[in-house]
C-alpha cells in the first residue's frame, strides 16, 4: 500500500486511541468524587430511600469497568445520560437528557466559531506572511509588539473594552448576545458581533505570530538562497519555493489556533451571556451537574483531537517524501 | 570568519598551536557580556522589566502600601471614586484600591507557586524521559499526549467540579495540567543535548545518571527552560484569572483580580453616566494584562537573544 | 563599454575551444566584512581577481580564508550578515557592485551560475529535478521549455547520470548525493552561462564518488568553454580542475600562478607548507604483543546487521588505521569496543582478558584503559565547562586527584599538548578548531589509558592543523607508549601515521596487514578502487585515471 495511506491510517488509529484514553480519563475522574455526592446532588432533605434509588439508577453499585462500557455504548448511540439538574429531594425527576441540553448550545458555539474562523484565518495568514517578508521593518516591529500585547491579555479584558467602547459609550452593538433559534441569520450576526470580534482579535494575534515564525523558518532554508542565486524574483520565491513547502507548518498553526478558539470561547460566552456550550459547561461545573460536565468535556476533547488529526493529515499528504517514495 | 592579526606572508610561517586563529569568540567577562546585552535591549523589554519590578514591589510591600484591609467592609457599596476610596468600593463595600494591591500578592503568589510546582513535576519527568528513551519515554509520552488532548481550561473546570475550588486544589490541578507542557519542552531540549558527544563521553567514563543530569545536561538546557518558566507563569496566571472570573477559582473574601472583574462587571453599563465608575471592572483586568504583557516582552527578548537567529 | 542587455553566448559548436579568451571578470581590491559576536570582522581584505573567458581559476585556502564569501561576491551577492565595503566587481563590462537587484536577477542563474556545496539542501524538496534544472533557462527565455528539457536530458547523459531520460521526473530525496551534485551541475550549465562558481562541490562526497563527479564536471566545463571559479580546500582536487590557482589565507592573497608552476615551484612559504603537508611518513613497526583482539564480531542496529564477522587485532604500542568510506562500519566497530553497542556474536579481548560486552557491566578500571576522541571537538566538549574542568574531571574520577595536585597535573597535560596554562579558564567557544581537538586529546590522556580510539579526529580540520595534530599523536605514542586505533577515510592520513591498516567495506573487513603490504600491489578489488580514487597532486592524475578505468570494467 502507498506510504501515504498507511501513514494516514496509522495516524487515524492513534487519534481514535487517544480519544478512547481521554474518555477513560474523563469517566474515571468522576470516580474520584469524594464522599457521597448523590446526597449532595439531591439536597439535604432527601430521604435515604430517594438517595438509594438515585444511586441504583446511576448504577453505582456495579463495578467501574462495566459502567464505563455502558457509558461508552450509550455515547455511541447518542445518549449522553441525563442531567442532574431537575432532580429534587422529593424524588420528582424533571431531569432532561443531556443531549437535548447540549445540542442547541453546540450549534450556537459552532456558529460563533465559524464566523470567527472565516474572518480570522485569512486575516492572520496575510498579516503573518507580510510581516515575515518585511522582517524588521517598522511595520513588522509594530505588528509584533501589538500582537504580543494582545496575546498577553485575558479574553475578558478585550471583551469588556469592546463592550465599553461599542456597546456602552456608543451603543453600536448589544452587550448581551441573547439569541434564539427563531432569529434570522442577520439578526444572529448582529447580536454575535461583539463576541466574534473579541475572539477574532485573540485568534488573529496568536495565529499571525505563528505564521510569521513558520514563514521565517522556511525563508532560512538553503533552497531559498539557491533560488535567489538562480535569479528568482521575490514573488517567485514565495509562490514557487516557499508555498509548496508551507502547507504542513501552516496547517499545524491553523489547527492549533482553532483548538485555542475552542477554549477561548468559554470565557467570551460567559462575558456576553452567549448561549453556547462554553457557558453551559461553566454553569454545570458551578452546579456540579456531572453528566453535563462529562459530556461537554468529551465534546471539547473530541474537537481538539479532530483538529490536530486534520492538521497532521494535511502535513502527510503534502510531504513529497511520502507522496513519492524512493 | 576569522579575526585577529594576519601574519605577514613573507616571513617564515612557524606553526604554533597556541597561536592558531580560527572562528574564535572574543574573551569577555560575564559582567561585560551581560551589560552589552542589556544595553541593546529594545524598548519593549525595558518596559517589561520596569513594570515587572513595580509589581514585585507592590506584592511584597502590600500591607504597607494598601490604605485599608483587603476584606474591610465600608458602608457604601459601589461608591464613586473620591479621596478616601480612590477607586471607589465594590459590590459589598470593600475598598477597590486596597483589594487591587492585595490582589497582586494573592494572584501572583498563587501563580508563582503553581508554576514552580509544575516545573518541578514536568522538568524531572522530561529529563527522565529524555535519558531513558525507550520504555519510560514511550509510556510517559503517551500519557502526556492523552492529558494534553483535553484543553487545559476545560480539564481544569471538570476537575474543579469534582474537587471543589480551594486554593490547594487549584494549585495542584493547574500545576499537574501545566506540567504536561513543561514535560514536552524539557524532553525536547534535553534530547537535543543527550545526543551530543560530550554526554556520551561522560557515560563512557562511567559517570552515574545523577551526575550526567546535573552537570552535563541541565546547565545546557537552562536558557530555553528559563524562557519557558516566564511563559508558563503567564499562562498559569491567565488561567487562574480566567477561572476566578468564572467564579471557580480563588474564592472570596480573598482579594483576587479575576474575581474582582466579575464582581464589578455590572458597572460597565453605566459608562454613559459615570465614566469613572464604569472603568472600575477594567482596573483589575488591566493589572492582569499589564503583568502578562510585561513578562511576555521580557521573555520574547530573552528568546531572541539566546536563539541567536540572524533576523535579517 | 557597458552591456546592460542580455545577449546569450553563441556556442553553436560543441567542440572544445581554446582555453584563454578575453577578460570576463575583474574584481579589484575587494573588501568584505561579516557581522558576528556583536562586531564587524574583516573577512576579505583587499583581494584582486582576474578571470578570462573559458578559464578555470582554483581558489584554495583553509577554513576562515574567505573563499566562499569571495566566490559569492564574484556574483555580486553578499550573504545576510555580510557586506561588501569597497572594491569593484566588473563582469563583462557590467559593474555588479553598483547594479540594482533587478539587473542582477537577470544575470544570476543565467550568465553566472552557482553550484553549492550541499546539493541536498540546495534543491527544493517539493519540486521535480527537471523543473528545477530548467527553471532559470526558461524564465529568461534562453531556450523554449521543450528545447530546454531535451537539452537537460542530454546534459544528464553527458554527466553519466543513470536513466538520464527519466531521472528528471524524480524528486531530490529519491536520488543519491553524488547524483544530486551532478544534477546541480546540469542545472548550472543549462542556460550556458559565461561563468560557474563551484563552491566545494565534492567535499561532502565519498572519495570514490568524488572521482566520477569531478570527471563529469571537468568534461562539461571544457565542452562548453565555460569560465569557472573552483573553490576547495583540497589541493589535489584543485590540481585536476584549474588552469590557475590562487591561494587565500585569512582574507588575503598569498600567491597566484598557473597550475603546473604552482605545484612544482611555489614561491611563498605558506604555499610551500600547504603543498608539503603530507610528507609525514611513519616507519612501520610490527608488534607482536596484542593489546586489543576483536574476534568475529557480528553486530546489528535493531534488525539490520551492520558488522559481519569482523576480526581486528591491535598490537600494543602501535597504530592500527581502520579505513573505509561511509557505511563501511568503522565507527560501529569503535562503538562495539567501547561497549556502547553490544555485539550479537563475538568477543572483545583486551590485554588478555575478555571485556564485558555491555558498557554498564564494565569496571571503572576497564573503562579507564580505553579512551575515545571524537571527530567534532565542538560537540565533544560541554560548552559550559572550562578547559580546566574538562581535563580535570578524568583526573578526579579515575585517579582521585584533587586541589593543587590536580591543577599541577592539568598544567602538565596542557604542556604535553603544546598549549600553556593561560588556556585553563577558557571555554570551548573561545578556542580554535585545532586547539579544541588538542584539549580532547589531553582529556583522553588524563585517564592514563592504554588504548585510545581516534574516530576521524582530523577529518574536520584544515590540512596544516591536521598535520600538527598527527605529529602530536605520534609524539605522544613514542613518549608514553599509547596504542591507537585510528579510524579514518583519508588515505593520506593512513599513509602518514599507521603501522597496520584494516580496510573495511559494508561492514566487513576486506583486508588487514602491515602498511607496507596493504599499500603495495597486488590489491583486492575494493582496496584497488579506494586507493586509486584518492586525488594526487598531479594535474594529469584524473585524465590518466579515467583512461585506465575506461579500459577495465568496474565491478563495484
Amino acid at each position: 500500500m502507498h506510504p501515504v495511506l498507511t501513514t494516514i491510517l496509522k495516524r487515524l488509529g492513534l487519534g481514535l486511541f487517544t480519544l478512547f484514553m481521554v474518555s477513560v480519563v474523563i469517566f474515571s475522574s468522576i470516580s474520584l468524587l469524594p464522599g457521597d455526592f448523590t446526597q449532595a446532588v439531591l439536597g439535604q432533605s432527601a430521604t435515604s430511600e430517594t438517595v438509594a434509588a438515585f444511586r441504583k439508577e446511576l448504577g453505582l453499585d456495579r463495578p467501574a469497568p462495566i459502567r464505563y462500557l455502558e457509558w461508552v455504548g450509550n455515547v455511541l448511540h447518542g445518549d449522553l445520560g441525563t442531567s442532574f439538574s431537575g432532580r429534587s429531594a422529593s424524588g420528582v425527576d424533571r431531569s432532561r437528557p443531556v443531549v437535548t441540553l447540549i445540542a442547541p448550545r453546540l450549534w450556537n458555539t459552532l456558529f460563533l466559531a465559524t464566523v470567527t474562523a472565516l474572518v480570522a484565518v485569512p486575516l492572520s495568514l496575510i498579516l503573518g506572511m507580510t510581516a515575515a517578508l518585511y522582517r524588521n521593518s517598522a511595520y513588522d516591529r509594530t505588528v509584533n509588539a501589538t500582537t504580543l500585547a494582545t496575546i498577553s491579555m485575558p479574553e475578558f479584558f478585550l471583551a469588556y473594552i469592546l463592550i465599553l467602547g461599542l456597546a456602552s459609550l456608543w451603543p453600536v452593538f448589544p452587550s448581551l448576545s441573547t439569541i434564539d433559534p427563531q432569529m434570522s441569520y442577520s439578526e444572529r450576526l448582529y447580536r454575535s458581533a461583539l463576541p466574534a470580534m473579541t475572539l477574532t482579535l485573540v485568534i488573529v494575534a496568536h495565529m499571525m505570530r505563528m505564521t510569521r515564525a513558520a514563514i521565517i523558518n522556511l525563508l532560512a532554508s538553503s533552497y531559498v538562497e539557491m533560488a535567489r542565486l538562480k535569479g528568482a524574483s521575490p514573488l517567485k520565491v514565495i509562490t514557487h519555493h516557499i508555498l509548496p513547502n508551507a502547507w504542513a507548518p501552516i496547517a499545524t498553526v491553523i489547527a492549533f489556533n482553532l483548538a485555542y478558539l475552542v477554549v477561548g470561547v468559554v470565557v467570551v460566552e460567559v462575558v456576553f451571556v452567549y448561549p453556547g456550550i462554553g457557558q453551559l459547561m461553566v454553569d454545570s461545573v458551578t452546579s456540579r451537574d456531572i453528566p453535563v460536565v462529562q459530556a461537554c468535556a468529551l465534546i471539547f476533547a473530541a474537537t481538539y483531537i479532530l483538529l490536530n488529526l486534520i492538521a497532521d493529515v494535511i502535513g502527510i499528504i503534502t510531504n513529497p517524501r511520502l507522496l513519492h517514495p524512493r | 570568519m576569522s579575526m585577529g592579526t594576519s601574519k605577514s606572508t613573507d616571513t617564515e610561517v612557524i606553526y604554533s598551536a597556541a597561536g592558531e586563529v580560527g572562528a574564535v569568540r572574543k574573551r569577555r567577562t560575564f559582567a561585560e557580556r551581560n551589560w552589552i546585552i542589556l544595553k541593546k535591549a529594545p524598548l519593549t523589554a525595558w518596559f517589561g522589566m520596569i513594570v515587572f519590578c513595580c509589581y514585585i514591589v507592590v506584592a511584597v510591600f502590600a500591607p504597607w502600601l494598601a490604605p485599608f484591609g483587603e476584606a474591610e467592609v465600608f458602608n457604601v457599596p459601589f461608591a464613586p471614586w473620591d479621596e478616601t476610596h480612590v477607586f471607589g468600593t465594590d459590590q459589598i463595600g470593600r475598598d477597590i484600591l486596597s483589594r487591587l494591591i492585595y490582589g497582586a500578592r494573592n494572584t501572583m503568589g498563587i501563580a508563582l507557586l503553581t508554576t514552580i510546582l509544575s516545573f518541578f513535576i514536568g522538568g524531572v519527568l522530561g529529563l527522565v524521559a529524555a535519558i531513558d528513551r525507550r520504555y519510560l519515554d514511550q509510556v510517559l509520552g503517551r500519557a502526556m499526549d492523552v492529558l494534553m488532548a483535553i484543553p487545559s481550561l476545560i480539564f481544569a473546570l471538570m476537575l474543579l467540579s469534582i474537587f471543589g475550588s480551594t486554593v490547594t486544589s487549584l494549585i495542584l490541578i493547574i500545576a499537574v495540567l501545566d506540567s504536561t507542557r513543561v514535560f514536552r519542552l524539557t524532553r525536547s531540549v534535553a534530547v537535543g543535548v543527550v545526543v551530543m558527544d560530550y554526554v556520551e563521553v561522560a557515560r563512557l567514563r562511567g559517570e552515574g545518571l545523577g551526575w550526567v543530569m546535573r552537570r552535563e545536561i541541565l546547565p545546557n538546557i537552562m536558557p530555553p527552560l528559563i524562557a519557558e518558566f516566564g511563559l508558563r507563569f503567564c499562562f498559569v496566571f491567565l488561567t487562574i484569572a480566567a477561572l476566578s472570573f468564572l467564579g471557580l477559582g480563588i474564592q472570596p473574601p480573598t482579594a483576587d483580580w479575576g474575581s474582582m472583574v466579575r464582581e464589578n462587571a455590572n458597572l460597565i453599563q453605566f459608562a454613559a453616566y459615570d465614566i469613572k465608575a464604569s472603568l472600575t471592572p477594567l482596573l483589575p483586568a488591566t493589572t492582569i494584562a499589564l503583568l502578562t504583557i510585561a513578562v511576555n516582552f521580557i521573555v520574547d527578548w530573552f528568546l531572541h537573544q539566546t536563539s541567536g537567529i540572524k533576523d535579517e | 563599454m557597458s552591456s546592460s542587455e542580455l545577449t546569450p553566448p553563441d556556442h553553436s559548436s560543441l567542440q572544445p575551444v581554446g582555453r584563454t579568451g578575453s577578460l570576463l571578470l575583474e574584481m579589484r581590491n575587494i573588501r568584505i566584512e561579516g557581522f558576528s559576536d556583536e562586531r564587524w570582522h574583516k573577512i576579505i581584505k583587499g583581494v584582486n581577481v582576474i578571470l578570462n573567458r573559458g578559464e578555470i581559476l582554483g581558489l584554495i585556502g583553509e577554513s576562515g580564508a574567505g573563499k566562499s564569501t569571495l566566490g559569492l561576491a564574484a556574483m555580486g551577492f553578499a550573504r545576510p550578515g555580510c557586506r561588501i565595503t569597497s572594491g569593484e566587481i566588473i563582469f563583462d563590462g557590467l559593474d555588479l557592485g553598483k547594479a540594482t537587484q533587478s539587473v542582477k536577477k537577470h544575470i544570476w542563474g543565467t550568465r553566472i551560475a552557482y553550484v553549492a556545496q550541499s546539493a541536498a539542501a540546495a534543491f527544493n524538496p517539493a519540486h521535480r529535478l527537471m523543473d528545477q534544472t530548467v527553471e532559470s533557462t526558461v524564465r529568461e527565455k534562453i531556450k523554449g521549455e521543450a528545447e530546454a528539457r531535451l537539452d537537460a536530458v542530454n546534459l544528464y547523459r553527458s554527466l553519466q547520470l543513470p536513466q538520464a531520460d527519466t531521472i528528471g521526473e524524480r524528486y531530490p530525496h529519491q536520488v543519491s548525493g553524488g547524483q544530486l551534485q551532478r544534477v546541480m551541475t546540469a542545472m548550472a550549465i543549462s542556460p550556458r552561462p559565461d561563468l560557474i562558481i563551484f563552491d566545494e562541490p565534492t567535499t561532502a562526497l565519498d572519495v570514490t564518488t568524488q572521482v566520477e563527479v569531478l570527471a563529469s564536471m571537468r568534461e562539461i566545463v571544457e565542452r562548453f568553454d565555460t569560465a569557472a571559479i573552483y573553490i576547495t580546500h583540497d589541493l589535489a582536487v584543485v590540481a585536476q580542475m584549474a588552469d590557475r590557482i590562487k591561494v587565500l589565507r585569512y582574507g588575503e592573497e598569498v600567491e597566484e600562478a598557473e597550475t603546473e608552476e604552482m605545484l612544482n615551484a611555489p614561491k611563498q612559504s605558506y604555499t610551500k607548507s600547504l603543498w608539503s603537508v603530507r610528507a609525514l611518513q611513519k616507519p612501520v613497526q610490527k608488534g607482536d604483543d596484542i593489546l586489543l583482539d576483536i574476534k568475529s564480531v557480528n553486530a546489528a542496529y535493531g534488525k539490520s546487521r551492520v558488522l559481519h564477522d569482523v576480526s581486528i587485532t591491535v598490537p600494543r604500542g602501535s597504530t592500527v588505521a581502520v579505513v573505509g568510506e561511509s557505511g563501511s562500519g568503522k565507527s560501529t566497530t569503535a562503538r562495539v569496543v567501547t561497549g556502547l553497542l553490544p555485539p550479537e556474536e563475538g568477543k572483545i579481548i583486551f590485554d588478555g582478558v575478555g571485556l564485558p560486552t555491555k558498557l554498564s557491566d564494565r569496571s571503572k578500571d576497564q573503562l579507564q584503559k580505553i579512551q575515545m576522541i571524537y571527530q567534532m571537538a565542538d560537540t565533544a566538549m560541554n560548552p559550559r565547562q572550562t578547559v580546566e574542568e574538562i581535563i580535570g574531571r578524568p583526573l578526579e574520577f579515575y585517579l582521585g586527584l584533587r586541589g593543587h595536585v590536580k591543577e599541577a597535573r592539568v598544567r602538565e597535560l596542557l604542556e604535553m599538548i603544546e598549549l600553556d596554562e593561560s588556556f585553563m579558564d577558557r571555554l570551548p567557544a573561545e578556542l580554535s578548531g585545532g586547539q579544541k581537538q588538542r584539549i580532547c586529546i589531553a582529556r583522553a590522556l588524563a585517564a592514563e589509558p592504554e588504548l585510545i580510539i581516534c574516530d576521524e579526529v582530523t577529518s574536520a580540520l584544515d590540512q596544516i592543523v591536521q598535520e600538527g595534530i598527527l605529529r602530536l599523536l605520534m609524539d605522544l605514542q613514542t613518549r608514553l607508549g599509547i596504542t591507537y586505533m585510528f579510524i579514518t577515510h583519508d588515505i593520506a592520513t593512513v599513509r602518514a601515521i599507521s603501522d597496520e591498516i584494516v580496510v573495511m567495506y559494508q561492514g566487513k573487513v576486506v583486508e588487514q596487514g602491515l602498511k607496507s603490504e596493504i599499500l603495495n600491489p597486488p590489491y583486492p578489488d575494493y582496496t584497488q578502487l579506494l586507493l586509486s580514487s584518492v586525488p594526487e597532486m598531479d594535474p594529469n592524475w584524473l585524465t590518466d585515471l579515467l583512461k585506465e578505468r575506461s579500459n577495465e570494467p568496474s565491478e563495484i
